[in-house]
């Protein structure tokens, strides 16, 4: 008995090392699972701010099997849309979950990229030789907003019309040719069916597209000089005799086990918001969007989604239009120039001196701020908040050349901790 | 360790900040509805009085009879005897038959479709509307609602509630200049006390909620079970993590 | 580096979490999968219909639709219900065993009451729509015709009950949709009892 089982299993294992031998001839399958998984060493002592990379690939990928799944059903039509989405809720069998978990993906994707960047901002790997992979992340970054803004429109509720109506008019600023850029984009001289067709064929197809493609160069690039680490030491430069990076362990099985923990959390957090409050009070799906869209009627309160609102905030603060745009387009933009604004050798928050600490956390305060005042109505006291913190999220772009290059690093170790 | 105590400052400004704004908010004051779409009792109530007051104007098109049957425990010629009067069919839609052009002319709005009110409003918003209407001889239907000024719904349960009016303070005595509302007086008794009145509201909201998200029990149930599986699964995905990661330590 | 112990503990949390994952995996495929079956609307389009068939004379025939199908509803004479006997012998499947309908239609009419025929328009072999070519012996379909449906596509021939001929594409019967009849001149299809 054991000695048949045993003969099956060798059997078994002769015929798939003879068919992975078969695809490697022709396709180099062992070599990418090499490169990319049990000969891809990352640093051993990656804390939890290193899985917000995973994360965002699993919501990509939720986001994608979702929408595909979406489009079975939705019309995008503006006479249709609305009732194409509520018969998604109602009549399509688990239509609710499939709809809950791309709304609520939209969302998730903006927080797990938001706390994807802080980290790379934190350990500094946007720095050398990883300044590609955050230019690569910021398109990804572009990319999303884009998908965001486009996909938004698509229930056809009321605020998901004024939404576009007012992001569409922010064009209109643009000098001499800025009314005919609005009309060009909606295709309509108002936000109308024609706009929504073309806005639902770049949020189902164009975005996706550059957005898979962008992901998958945004990792090659990684793999190709390696992961950072929380103290910033590139572990390639103290590698073993066999030439494994002292410091690095394999991706798999040792990353991924940890990951599979941390999607696990993830996966948890998540489902708590899909299955329990899906609408998040209002802000992933937001109450105004449960009336259908209304030409003649502004929501009371209008604000974008809270992933758009810090630059909302910026562009309310400004009291001139052109210039408002001009800022927030700014604020989109100005992070990709980090790697060559840092002027400070040392990578790792750990070993950089009070100054680049002071300045991040003014950043992050900022930024979350504004996204808060964004969401807010308008009021004196809050458009003159608003104008300090855009002061200070611009300053820490503007200033970083000067105070990165008077801070005092603290010396970085040979090896991780 | 600094970054620790800088994100501790951080969660206290930013949390004081938001405290600090809803704070501010004064004025009329919304009472919760307190509603339970578990209540099967209270929305085959809620359904039936929908159905008498509400189906004549507003519609619900997104809601079909059966569904409503399935959820309700109601039989379906249960369905026929309280809710499907005019011959439709079990797989209908709750449509009416109001033109919505005639309905604008009729009432200077069409009323809106109530399948989503809920969720677009509130149901605590829509509790206190429903008790919120008064007698006011210079609004054009001759009633008024506190909740929404000058609106162009006629208050159709009036005959429940009874007819009242609303004793605002004079005007200034708040900040706007505005008059601010005080209390209601009765003018003629209805054939519910305010209890029973209350009651009967609660019941229709009730309602409305559920048809706003019909699938939400399910939702809430499917997701301790999904939750609970995770946990399993992170427990046992956790258990390999630290034994693989023996190698490293 | 791993003892023995160790290595076996380790294959069992691999394998274990391998076969939680997958079930996680499968069970949110159901969703998705589930997500293709008809919905409510469509069941709801596809709800049995009320015909009225008061005004279909002898000898005639109505079509109406049901779930995006022709349901040809034919009025046979008497004369067309003797044709049906002694064809046995160049048909197929003469007593429908082999094809598809309710029980209350296994009989020589292939109906409830034998004069009116409840079958769908739609050919067994390819799903084309036969042709009524309810004349005995026309010029084209030669003079054994007793009557019948006529698929224009690949020459399938049924007789007046939508029995199948042999040596024809057609493997089967025409099929005969759930019916039956709410009062006398009230025909339901789609459902055999119910409200509607």
């Amino acid at each position: 008995m054991a000695t048949i089982q045993h003969d099956v299993v060798n059997r078994l294992g002769r015929n798939f090392s003879a068919l992975t031998s078969w695809i490697d001839e022709r396709f180099p399958m062992t070599k990418l699972i090499k490169e990319h998984a049990t000969e891809y060493y990352a640093s051993k002592n990656f804390n939890f701010w290193y899985g917000f990379g995973v994360l965002a690939t699993v919501v990509l990928v939720l986001q994608i099997v979702t929408g595909i799944l979406l489009t079975m059903n939705y019309k995008p039509s503006a006479a249709e849309a609305f009732a194409s989405v509520e018969y998604i809720m109602r009549d399509v069998d688990w239509g609710w979950l499939i709809r809950y978990l791309h709304s609520t993906g939209a969302s998730a994707f903006f927080i797990v990229v938001y706390l994807h960047m802080f980290r790379a901002m934190m350990y500094g790997s946007y720095k050398k030789p990883r300044e590609l992979i955050w230019l690569i992340g910021m398109a990804i970054y572009l990319c999303m907003m884009a998908e965001g803004f486009f996909g938004y429109l698509l229930p056809w509720g009321n605020m998901s019309y004024w939404g576009a109506q007012v992001i569409v008019s922010l064009f209109g600023a643009v000098p001499v040719i800025g009314e005919g850029l609005a009309e060009w984009i909606r295709g309509d001289f108002y936000i109308s069916d024609i706009t929504l067709n073309r806005f639902f064929a770049f949020h189902v197809i164009a975005v996706p597209l550059m957005l898979v493609l962008l992901v998958v160069v945004h990792i090659m690039a990684l793999h190709e000089v390696g992961s950072n680490n929380p103290d910033g030491i590139e572990i390639k430069e103290r590698k073993g005799p066999d030439g494994v990076p002292l410091d690095g362990v394999a991706f798999h099985p040792y990353h991924t086990t940890k990951d599979l923990v941390i999607i696990l959390v993830f996966a948890i957090l998540f489902s708590a918001v899909v299955f329990f409050a899906p609408e998040m009070g209002g802000y992933f799906l937001e109450h105004a969007n449960f009336d259908p869209a209304n030409t003649l009627q502004t929501p009371e309160h209008i604000a974008p989604v809270w992933y758009f609102t810090p630059f909302y905030a910026i562009l309310r603060a400004v009291p001139n239009k052109l210039l408002g745009v001009v800022l927030m387009g700014l604020a989109v933009v100005l992070p990709i120039f980090l790697p060559w604004l840092d002027r400070c050798k040392v990578k790792s928050i750990r070993y950089r001196g009070w100054i680049f600490k002071v300045a991040l956390w003014t950043f992050v305060f900022s930024f979350l701020f504004l996204g808060y005042l964004g969401l807010q109505p308008v009021s004196d006291t809050f458009t003159m908040l608003a104008r300090v913190f855009t002061f200070t999220y611009f300053s820490f772009f503007v200033l970083m050349p000067f105070y990165t290059s008077w801070e005092k690093p603290k010396p970085v170790p040979d090896r991780v901790t | 360790m600094k970054s620790k105590a800088a994100l501790f400052v951080f969660c206290v400004a930013f949390g004081s900040a938001v405290l600090a704004q809803h704070a501010g908010d004064g004025g009329l004051h919304l009472e919760p509805a307190n509603t339970d779409v578990s209540d099967t009792a209270s929305l085959q109530r809620g359904a039936k009085y929908f159905v008498n007051y509400c189906l004549g104007c507003h519609s619900a098109q997104y809601v079909r009879y059966n569904r409503l049957g399935a959820d309700l425990d109601l039989t379906e010629a249960q369905l026929v005897e309280n809710i499907m009067f005019t011959g439709e069919r079990p797989f209908d839609t709750m449509t009416n038959a109001m033109n919505p052009v005639d309905a604008a002319r009729w009432f200077g709005v069409a009323p809106p479709d109530l399948s989503l009110i809920s969720r677009s409003r509130g149901t605590d918003y829509l509790y206190n509307f429903l008790r919120g209407f008064y007698k006011d001889e210079s609004a054009l239907s001759g009633t008024n609602n506190l909740w929404l000024a000058n609106t162009a719904m006629p208050h159709v349960l009036w005959e429940l509630q009874g007819i009242r009016t609303a004793v605002f303070s004079e005007p200034g005595a708040d900040a706007a200049g505005l008059p601010q509302f005080e209390h209601f007086e009765p003018v003629s008794p209805g054939t519910l006390n305010e209890e029973e009145y209350d009651e009967l509201v609660r019941d229709i909201v009730t309602f409305l909620d559920y048809i706003g998200e019909p699938m939400q029990l399910e939702r809430r149930a499917l997701g301790v079970r999904v939750i609970g599986f995770l946990l399993i699964f992170l427990l046992i995905a956790y258990m390999l993590k630290r034994e693989v990661w023996k190698d490293v330590h | 580096m791993t003892d023995k112990a160790n290595l076996s503990r380790r294959h069992f949390l691999t394998a274990a979490t391998a076969v939680t994952g997958g079930v996680g995996i499968a069970a949110a495929a159901v969703p998705f999968v589930a997500s293709f079956r008809p919905s409510a609307r469509a069941q709801a389009l596809g709800a049995p219909v009320e015909v009225d068939i008061s005004k279909v004379e002898p000898g005639a025939m109505i079509r109406v639709e049901w779930r995006g199908r022709v349901i040809m509803i034919v009025h046979r004479t008497a004369d067309m219900l003797g044709r049906l006997a002694g064809l046995e012998d160049v048909l197929a499947d003469p007593a429908s065993i082999n094809s598809e309908q309710p029980t209350y239609a296994i009989n020589e009419y292939r109906s409830v009451r034998p004069e009116i025929l409840v079958v769908e328009g739609v050919c067994t072999h390819l799903a084309c729509a036969p042709t009524p070519r309810f004349e005995v012996a026309p010029a084209d379909l030669g003079a054994d015709w007793q009557g019948g449906f006529y698929c224009p596509c690949h020459g399938s021939k049924f007789d007046l009950a939508g029995r199948v001929y042999s040596g024809v594409p057609a493997p089967t019967n025409l099929r005969i949709p759930p019916h039956s009849f709410l009062t006398e001149s009230t025909l339901l299809i789609g459902a055999e009892t119910g409200v509607s």
